[in-house]
This record gives C-alpha cells, sequence and structure tokens, in this order.
C-alpha cells in the first residue's frame, strides 16, 4: 500500500474580490516527489503554492500537509514546510550568519554557532558568514535562504521559479541540492512558466489552466517536446 | 539593523532639532506663555517624533520582502510584537532623551529638579504609544495609503494616555509632587496594562489577517 500523500489538495478554489483565480484543484504529492506546476502568468500556481504555505485561505476546499490542514492548522503545517519565493526572505542589513540566528531564535529552533556555521557550509556559503547579505548575489541569497531549511528540516519544499536569475554554477548546485532532499523523501512542488531543470527534476507534470489542472501527468511517459506542446495546447487554447 | 544603519535615529534626531526651531520662533522669549506650553509641546514633540519613528516599524520587512518570513516561522508570534515594541521603546526613550536635552539648551529652562518624575512619566507615556503604535504599524504594514492610515487610527486611541501625560508632565514641571497626579499615573500604567495585552494577545490573529 502506498504511503498517504505529504500534500493532498481537495475541491481547492480561490477567489480575488469575486475573480475566481482557481477552481476544483485536486492534486497529491507522495514523499521523494517532485511536481513541476506549468502554466502561464496568471494561470494560479502562486496562488495554489501560497494556500499551501499557510499564506492565503482558500475560498473552498482543502489543503493538507503532512495530515494537517493548511487553512485551520497553519502553526501545525508551518514546521513541515520550506518556501523560496520570489524574495529571498533574508535581511539585506545583516550578515549570512546574523540572518540565520534570527531565523533560529525566531522559530524557536536550538541552534549554536557550530550547527549554524554547518548550516552555512551546507549551502556553500562558510567564507561569506561574516558578510552582509546586500554584497550578496542572487544565487548566494538564495542558498541562504534554503541554509534555514538545512536547521528546520522540512519535509514539503515549495518553490516559485527556483531557477530564475541564477547563473549557471548556481542553478547546477540548487539541481543537486533539490535531488538530495528529494531522495531524502522530501516532496518538492516547483512553479514555473520556464521548461529549464525543473523539468529535469519533476517526477510529474502539472499544468494549471483555465483556472484548474488541466493535466497531470508523469514526467517519464513524455519528451520535452511533448511537454511543450501539451503546454501550448492547454495555456493558449485552453486557458 | 537600526544600531547599525542609525537610519532612523538621524532622520528623527534631525526632525526634532527642526521641531524645536519652529517653536522657538512661534513661542519667542516670553517665559509665561513658554512655562503654560512647555508640557504641550514637549509631548507634541515627542508624539510626532514617535509616529515618524513607529510608523517605520515593519519597513525592513517590506524592504527585504520578509513579511511572508515572519508569517511562517513556526514559533510564537507574540516575540515579534514584543521585539519591535522593545525597539521602538529604545529609540524613542534616546530621541526622547534629546529632545529634553534640547529643550533645555534652546528654552533656557531647569529640568534638573524635575527630572526623576518627569523621567517615569515619560517612561509610562512611551511605553502606551509604543504599545499601541507598534500594533498599528503591523496592522497598516500591508495596505495602500498606510502614511495617512497609521496616524489617523493612532491618535484617537491615543488620547488617555496623551492627556494623562501632559497632565503630569505639567505638575511635575510645576514643582508638585507625583503624589499630587497619582490619578493621571494609575490612568498611564492601566492604559499601558491594557495596550501591551491587546498587542500580545491579538498580534498572531493580525498578522494572519
Amino acid at each position: 500500500m502506498a504511503a498517504d500523500p505529504l500534500i493532498r489538495v481537495t475541491g481547492l478554489r480561490k477567489a480575488f474580490a469575486g475573480h475566481v483565480v482557481l477552481a476544483d484543484v485536486r492534486l497529491e504529492v507522495r514523499a521523494g516527489e517532485a511536481v513541476a506546476l506549468l502554466g502561464a502568468n496568471g494561470a494560479g500556481k502562486t496562488t495554489l503554492l501560497r494556500i499551501l504555505a499557510t499564506l492565503t485561505r482558500p475560498s473552498r476546499g482543502t489543503a493538507f500537509v503532512l495530515g494537517h490542514d493548511c487553512a485551520r492548522a497553519p502553526e501545525r503545517v508551518r514546521p513541515h514546510i520550506g518556501l523560496v519565493a520570489h524574495g529571498a526572505y533574508v535581511y539585506e542589513d545583516l550578515t549570512a550568519l546574523e540572518n540565520l540566528r534570527f531565523w533560529t531564535a525566531l522559530s524557536g529552533l536550538a541552534a549554536d554557532g557550530a550547527v549554524l556555521a554547518r548550516a552555512l557550509a551546507a549551502v556553500e556559503l562558510e567564507r561569506f558568514a561574516g558578510e552582509r547579505v546586500r554584497t550578496f548575489s542572487a544565487g548566494m541569497k538564495r542558498r541562504l535562504s534554503l541554509a534555514r531549511f538545512v536547521l528546520s528540516r522540512p519535509r514539503v519544499l515549495l518553490l516559485d521559479e527556483p531557477f530564475a536569475g541564477l547563473d549557471q554554477r548556481a542553478k547546477k548546485w540548487l539541481e543537486g541540492y533539490l535531488e538530495a532532499f528529494k531522495a531524502a523523501g522530501g516532496a518538492l512542488v516547483m512553479a514555473t512558466h520556464s521548461f529549464g531543470r525543473e523539468l529535469a527534476l519533476a517526477d510529474r507534470i502539472v499544468i494549471l489552466a483555465a483556472r484548474t489542472i488541466a493535466l497531470d501527468t508523469p514526467r517519464a511517459s513524455m519528451g520535452a517536446e511533448e511537454i511543450a506542446r501539451l503546454y501550448r495546447l492547454h495555456t493558449e487554447d485552453g486557458a | 539593523m537600526e544600531r547599525r544603519s542609525k537610519e532612523t535615529l538621524n532622520a528623527l534626531a534631525f526632525f526634532s532639532l527642526l521641531l524645536l526651531f519652529v517653536f522657538q520662533f512661534t513661542l519667542g522669549p516670553d517665559r509665561e506663555r513658554l512655562a503654560a506650553a512647555l508640557p504641550g509641546i514637549l509631548w507634541l514633540g515627542f508624539v510626532l517624533a514617535g509616529l515618524l519613528g513607529l510608523g517605520r516599524t515593519f519597513v525592513l520587512e517590506r524592504e527585504n520582502d520578509c513579511w511572508d518570513a515572519l508569517l511562517l516561522a513556526p514559533g510564537d508570534k507574540s516575540a515579534i510584537y514584543v521585539g519591535k515594541l522593545a525597539g521602538n521603546v529604545l529609540l524613542m526613550l534616546v530621541v526622547e532623551t534629546l529632545l529634553l536635552v534640547l529643550f533645555t539648551f534652546f528654552f533656557n529652562v531647569d529640568l534638573a529638579g524635575a527630572l526623576p518624575a518627569l523621567a517615569l512619566v515619560v517612561a509610562l507615556g512611551t511605553l502606551g504609544l509604543a504599545a499601541v503604535g507598534t500594533l498599528f504599524a503591523a496592522m497598516t504594514a500591508q495596505v495602500r495609503a498606510r502614511e495617512l492610515l497609521f496616524p489617523v487610527l493612532l491618535l484617537p486611541v491615543q488620547v488617555p494616555v496623551l492627556l494623562a501625560t501632559v497632565k503630569a508632565t505639567e505638575a511635575v514641571l510645576l514643582g508638585e509632587p507625583l503624589s499630587a497626579v497619582a490619578h493621571w499615573l494609575k490612568l498611564l500604567v492601566a492604559a499601558d496594562v491594557v495596550y501591551v495585552a491587546a498587542g500580545v494577545l491579538t498580534f498572531d490573529f493580525l498578522l494572519e489577517s
């Protein structure tokens, strides 16, 4: 018998001031699985991620992470999730180490200097521990953002355009990091509208169009050209 | 971060200096008029500087796109309120101390005798002002026209604190003992307790909504 999914979304609907963004969305993501959430701009990818991250409440339907309701028990969901959105969620005037220290204090995590140093080493930022984040590149900021999850060890990572704005080296590093996360039993949901590295990592392709999931299919069964064809079909004709 | 950049502190110090120039120019050298107006203008200075400083409580979260990170942190959200409140109280006390020193210089008044009692009144008033200010700063941090909404929401709620602080300051500057203004001090303490408790209890709900 397959294990319970880490993410379970059923009948999800979200409307902003009467404008329906998501309608009857159903999605399940299991441990060790990566889902690439494709869709045109405004398709509702970020909204779905924010609902799973407990930052936005659904208008109807339910979203569960590790069995906890994202809307009714967000405080139970939060220790299990890590969100990497467009911002890196770091304070630019603090150093890398200070940012981690602040975040662990805020999260109530016990972490001494050695633990923080190990977290920075895990994202290859140990040499920059004492430098202000203002001087960091986009890739370094994203790595620092991920260092938080080395400490909190979430089971689910929610990523919005994770490879956007990164150079080739940073992309390669992030790809390795996410592969390792997946291999350790974590679940990944990556929202994107590109056909880059997210697709290589993904086990499933989910296309959001016309406010709902238009396609949910295993990645292995399709080549890049087939995915692009289906994407065009759903986002241009179906959206 | 404020200790490192001194961004808000420098701006508030400069603002206080300008404010005192305006007060000095308006009131002139008339000692009697000054004595009558001093408690009011002292707190007007504190409140105006406080409004500027308190309004920036969550500016770092906005500028660094860290608002969601605060929400997502699994810890107790009231700790964020207490931390922000402590920072605001500290910043306001530094600015108020500077304002008091400048007052004695600009208006040639001797506050030395009244200083211990004045310090108590200022501390209680500052806590009340900062407690509501920190809460309302969070409430308006993510809305448009927050610069307009913040003082409009804050000042009416501050009426009991302002009334009590101005009356108590007036008595203290006239050389009256604190016991003579005990009722105003009790009101200040009660307002502080209510405002801080309301902040701690409602901050989580406020962040979530």
